[in-house]
């Protein structure tokens, strides 16, 4: 065998090598999420299993006392902490989206092309600020600010965690909006236009329309955001462990449950399984939201084919 | 009549385009101030005592990041590869995608419950920062390898095209011509996934650990106290900032957060800016061909 050959015979070689080693990262990463999923679903069905509680009694009851022992018998209600989580992301995506729309509208409609390019950078690099920076500023200028205008018996709140969770996704959904909106076709407005509209009535009917599928995605991506973002709301939620009944008094959200009370719940313990599956919860809504965002996909392309 | 209507209609448009113009300025403001004021506290704070703690988190910090990335960029690089050159259509390619996707939006904490069970648990571990860096760099994998295969699939065909021409494998042709070529805008991505390293806190809760116990002067790997040594716990600035605020233990707790924040203010602003300007670089390079 020659040189030549050789060299050949080593390239084909390394070549099977090389394609087999991609595959299998190709596959390792697949994994990945899915041995989360099943970690998660080990641990967190104990509380169903092990310790035979029912699934309404953890949706739907609010009675949270599970015994910190492996044996079990407490009460393992998260309904409080499910309606946290929902109550502070509904009044963050209540508060944060005027002015998402205002901003994406304003970015793509009304500015010129260089205050746009100034504008979308500055505000794509708040995605990147770590939330506890976030939490940082929101316990020391919020919480002061909200206690000198509003009557609050403890500083903390579900008002000021919908805020500072309102600041934190307010890029996530301007950027999505806002490429949403300027992928609709220039010369849609212009018809609009050349037909007498005015740019508010282009806007409301044609603009938004048109971009309404990317919109809910941007604004599912920020619920998402907001669903599982824990340390920042940590911080100003005050962590009390009732129902969140006034926006002015501390709650509890599934995140913040998890982050205060997994490093001291003994492993093995029904508050630690109870724990787990609050997890696996986060783990299935982040799934549903994937799911939502592919759905949503596929209606718009779906009924953009129809159309053509 | 018909003046007054086509009147109503443009105050209308014009109040909408004032609420439109008043909406985004006042984020943009806000923003601002936001940045501002974290600078402005942590500069004022920032004084020569608190350094030797902000040093050591800053160091754990960045080891922490560079060890995730290694990681990360081991195992995504070539998924990212896999999924631009390798793959046919199909449902692997398909389940890899969702992957992806679902890993990308997996929350954080979701992600370092996963690596507390796997790498503190199950081992019987201490807490310590390779558990971190590993967790975080689950966190970094789905950014990698949608960076790196949009990266290639971006190249032009002709490159592959003449790279079989001379007689090159496939895997020479990935190694020596893609790779090298793609190679800006993957590093771009690992800039990126720097910067959201970062300000991880909630993964690295459970597996990093809350404290660091490092001296300087210690160079031997297995000791306890090396700066170097990856099995030690390390508190990074993040978790720092957090527990200054939840545990506030010490005096000067609200001046060393400010001071951390800042810090992780800089960091994450800087390599942000520089994977934009490197961004910008290389469409301005492509554009000009």
């Amino acid at each position: 065998m020659n040189g030549l050959q050789k060299a050949i015979a080593k390239a084909h070689r390394n070549d099977r090598a090389a394609k087999i080693l991609m595959t299998a990262c190709g596959i390792c990463v697949t994994l990945v999420p899915i041995l989360i999923g099943l970690f998660l679903f080990y641990r967190g069905t104990d509380t169903f299993t092990l310790f035979s509680h029912s699934l309404t009694e953890f949706l739907f009851s609010g009675v949270w006392n599970p015994s910190d022992t492996a044996e079990g018998g407490g009460k393992v209600g998260a309904a409080m902490f499910i309606t946290g989580s929902l109550a502070v992301c509904l009044l963050s995506l209540l508060l944060t989206l005027p002015f998402s729309m205002a901003a994406a509208l304003f970015m793509t409609e009304i500015a010129t092309p260089q205050v746009r390019r100034l504008l979308q950078p500055a505000i794509e690099l708040f995605t990147g600020i770590p939330s506890v920076v976030y939490g940082f500023v929101g316990l020391t200028v919020l919480i002061p600010f909200l206690k000198s205008i509003f009557p609050m018996p403890f500083s903390f709140s579900l008002l000021a965690a919908g805020i500072v969770l309102a600041i934190m996704i307010f890029p996530t959904i301007t950027t999505m909006s806002a490429d949403a909106l300027a992928s609709v076709p220039q010369s849609w407005r212009e018809a609009s236009y050349g037909l007498g509209a005015t740019r508010w009535e282009t806007i409301v009917h044609v603009v938004i329309p048109a971009a309404k599928g990317g919109i809910a995605t941007g604004i599912i991506l920020g619920l998402a955001r907001a669903m599982g973002e824990a340390l920042a709301v940590a911080m100003v939620i005050g962590q009390m462990k009732v129902f969140p009944t006034s926006f002015f008094l501390p709650a509890s959200t599934l995140t913040t449950a998890i982050s205060a009370d997994m490093g001291g719940a003994m492993e093995g313990g029904e508050y630690n399984a109870g724990l787990w599956t609050m997890a696996l919860l986060l783990f299935l809504l982040s799934f549903a939201f994937i799911f939502l965002i592919h759905y949503i996909h596929d209606l718009a392309t779906r009924k953009g084919e129809k159309k053509a | 009549m018909n003046d007054s209507h086509f009147a109503a209609k443009k105050r209308v448009d014009h109040i909408m385009t004032a609420f439109f113009r008043f909406g985004a300025w006042f984020a943009v403001l806000l923003l601002i101030a936001f940045v501002g004021y974290v600078m402005v506290e942590g500069c004022r704070c920032l004084t020569a005592d608190m350094l030797s703690f902000t040093e050591k988190g800053l160091f754990n910090t960045l080891y922490l990041v560079f060890l995730s990335l290694v990681f990360s960029a081991v195992g995504g690089i070539p998924a990212g590869v896999y999924l631009a050159e390798y793959a046919h259509k199909g449902h692997l390619v398909k389940g890899i995608r969702m992957a992806v996707e679902t890993l990308s939006s997996l929350p954080s904490i979701v992600v370092g419950l996963f690596g507390y069970l796997v790498f503190i648990v199950i081992p019987h571990s201490e807490w310590n920062m390779l558990a971190g860096a590993l967790t975080v760099s689950i966190l970094m994998l789905p950014l990698l390898t949608s960076v790196t295969e949009d990266a290639l699939r971006t190249l032009p065909e002709s490159y592959r095209l003449s790279s079989y021409g001379l007689g090159a494998s496939q895997w020479q042709t990935v190694l020596h011509v893609l790779l090298p070529a793609a190679f800006p805008r993957i590093m771009t991505g690992l800039i990126m996934a720097a910067g959201r390293g970062f300000g991880e806190a909630a993964a690295l809760m459970f597996t990093a650990g809350m404290s660091t116990d490092i001296r300087w002067d210690d160079w031997d790997l297995c000791s306890p106290s090396c700066p170097l040594n990856p099995l030690r716990p390390s508190e990074t600035l993040t978790l720092h900032i957090w527990a200054l605020r939840t545990e506030a233990l010490e005096a000067n707790a609200n001046e060393q957060a400010a001071a951390c924040s800042a810090i992780l203010m800089i960091l994450v602003v800087s390599f942000s800016l520089i994977a934009r300007y490197l961004s910008y670089r290389i469409d301005k390079k492509m554009g000009g061909n």
